[in-house]
């Protein structure tokens, strides 16, 4: 049998034609930052990588985008490099409970250095309070950080209304939208967006690439500092070949987004409707403000590493879960319990990410596979 | 699989557990863990002439979890109370060929559930007093996960 790959949250395979793309700038090297014709064919095929992914975002133009080596990277320069450069305004960041652990260690770091952080809790489907958060928002409050939706649930934030919000008291907002960009429409204009990450992985473009878009007028500070490359907040010579591939990847995913996402929805309803058919199965995250491509659930009585092992070993299909089991640090996962799992419930989590490669055929192998696999877990369990 | 490193003979004991279920009305029984850190566990035994003779488990947890319940039943199988006794959370990991690091404490429970179900017999039939069964490693509820 022939394997079912569900895990494309945190890995997706890179698109042939962005592979394809890429490939070229293999044998046409060169530094983009030389003056020799190699180095300018270079550069001209980064400003087509950066215009491309500006327009995946309906940026201002192709100058707010700042390539870094991942998003990781790009939320350390946006959440570092904006609350270092605009300390005099306020010292309070605030952030949702359910960030991504690359969003909320900075912020926590910045906290040693006197800075002081908040977070905003959400509600049991993952939204933010917004009521809470206008209360949050002080006049020291210097940079707000939200996703735009979340890789573990799958839920989607009213990034508009928090902007909103947060631009009426003159602060910053910085807009994790690693999960989201490519799968629903992100517009930095429209949503009035300072600063927003985007992952060339998540596109279907190469690994080790990302973008940090920073607003024109929006002033930040490096992390990096060495040769003064992207406008000299991401020193260190670009990754041509992966930053290609990321380019040609956006371009794709702003022609076909739209589509490939009305293509998955029905088979991610589908899935969830049938596997809440099984008992004591629930559903994480909200139901409808949900990324097209996410389906996440918890069973209780079963453990959520056991469930993707036996997945992955009985059915070859690959998931991911929550479980604090199946983490480096075994602690259960923080956007569970900020949803109000206890948990033991949280330790049953199990997520479905949907992708090029799934198609409705495959529906009935996943829905059998997950109730053998919640079956045979407890028949083994001890809990009752 | 690889992402946490679990090794051919764990995997062998995840995908086909031996021993699972139950024993009505055992002679002895053991439950250790705490769902809240994601690992319970609880063993049966029945015993004659001294010797395990017959020996079940049922356990929530993560993959090593489980092949530790099946491992440390399949070594107690037919063992004297006395030698069974000895077996230790080191003595199960070595079997299964060694567990991740970060598994060694918090899903290697299968030789505290054996212990308490050994404990519970001889309490049963008088050899030990209950008080003396309750040892630190079977006190796990109420302790942080992955710190005992």
């Amino acid at each position: 049998m022939c394997g079912i790959y569900l895990d494309h949250q945190s890995a997706c395979p890179v698109d042939p034609r962005a592979a394809k793309f890429a490939e070229g700038f293999q044998r046409e090297f060169g530094n983009p930052s030389a003056l020799h014709s190699r180095g300018l064919a270079a550069r001209v095929a980064l400003e087509d990588a950066r215009a491309k992914v500006a327009q995946l975002i309906n940026a201002e133009g192709p100058e707010t985008i700042i390539f870094t080596g991942g998003a990781t990277e790009a939320n350390n320069l946006a959440i570092r490099g904006l609350a270092q450069r605009n300390a005099a305004k306020g010292k309070k960041l605030l952030a949702s409970s359910i960030e991504h652990i690359s969003v909320l260690n900075p912020l926590k770091d910045l906290k040693k250095m006197g800075f002081d952080l908040s977070l905003v809790p959400v509600d049991c489907t993952g939204i933010i309070d917004l009521t809470l958060l206008e209360s949050m928002i002080s006049k020291d409050t210097v940079l707000t950080s939200l996703m735009y939706a979340n890789g573990e649930i799958g839920t989607i934030q009213p990034i508009k209304e928090a902007s909103d919000l947060i631009h009426e008291k003159g602060m910053f907002l910085h807009v994790d939208a690693a999960a989201a960009c490519g799968k629903i429409p992100v517009d930095v204009q429209q949503d009035n967006i300072d600063l927003l990450t985007i992952s060339s992985n998540d596109l279907y473009g190469p690994q080790g690439a990302a973008a940090l878009y920073v607003k024109p007028g929006v002033r930040i500070q490096p992390v990096i500092f060495g040769g003064g490359q992207e406008r000299g907040l991401r020193a260190g010579t670009e990754n041509l070949f992966a930053l290609a591939g990321f380019g040609e990847a956006a371009r794709l995913a702003k022609q076909e987004m739209a589509e490939e996402s009305s293509r998955l929805r029905p088979i991610r309803d589908d899935l969830i409707k049938e596997i809440l058919k099984i008992e004591d199965a629930y559903l994480t995250g909200h139901a409808t403000k949900r990324l097209p491509n996410h389906a996440s659930f918890r069973f209780s009585r079963i453990e959520g590493e056991s469930i993707l092992l036996t997945m992955d070993a009985m059915f070859n299909i690959q998931v991911s879960t929550g479980s604090a089991c199946s983490s480096r640090t075994l602690e259960p996962s923080h956007v569970l319990l900020a949803i109000g799992l206890k948990h033991e419930e949280a330790h049953g989590s199990m997520v479905m990410t949907l992708g090029k490669s799934n198609h409705p055929d495959q529906i009935p192998a996943i829905v059998a596979a997950v109730n053998q696999t919640v079956q045979r877990l407890r028949a083994i369990s001890a809990m009752h | 699989m690889a992402q946490i490193g679990y090794s051919k003979k764990v995997m062998e004991h995840f995908m086909n557990p031996k021993n699972v279920g139950v024993i009505e009305n055992p002679d002895g029984y053991g439950k250790v863990g705490n769902p809240v850190c994601g690992d319970l566990m609880e063993i049966f035994i029945n015993v004659k002439e001294d010797k395990i003779e017959d020996i079940k488990f049922r356990t929530f947890g993560c993959g090593s979890a489980i092949a530790v319940s099946s491992m440390v039943t399949e070594m107690a199988k037919g063992k004297s109370l006395d030698e069974a006794m000895k077996i230790t959370r080191k003595d199960v990991a070595d079997e299964l060929e060694g567990l991740p690091p970060q598994k060694m404490h918090c899903s290697n429970l299968g030789a505290d559930a054996l212990h308490a179900a050994i404990k519970d017999y001889w309490v049963k039939i008088g050899k030990i007093k209950p008080e003396e069964a309750k040892t630190e490693e079977e006190s796990q509820e109420g302790e942080a996960c992955g710190t005992h």
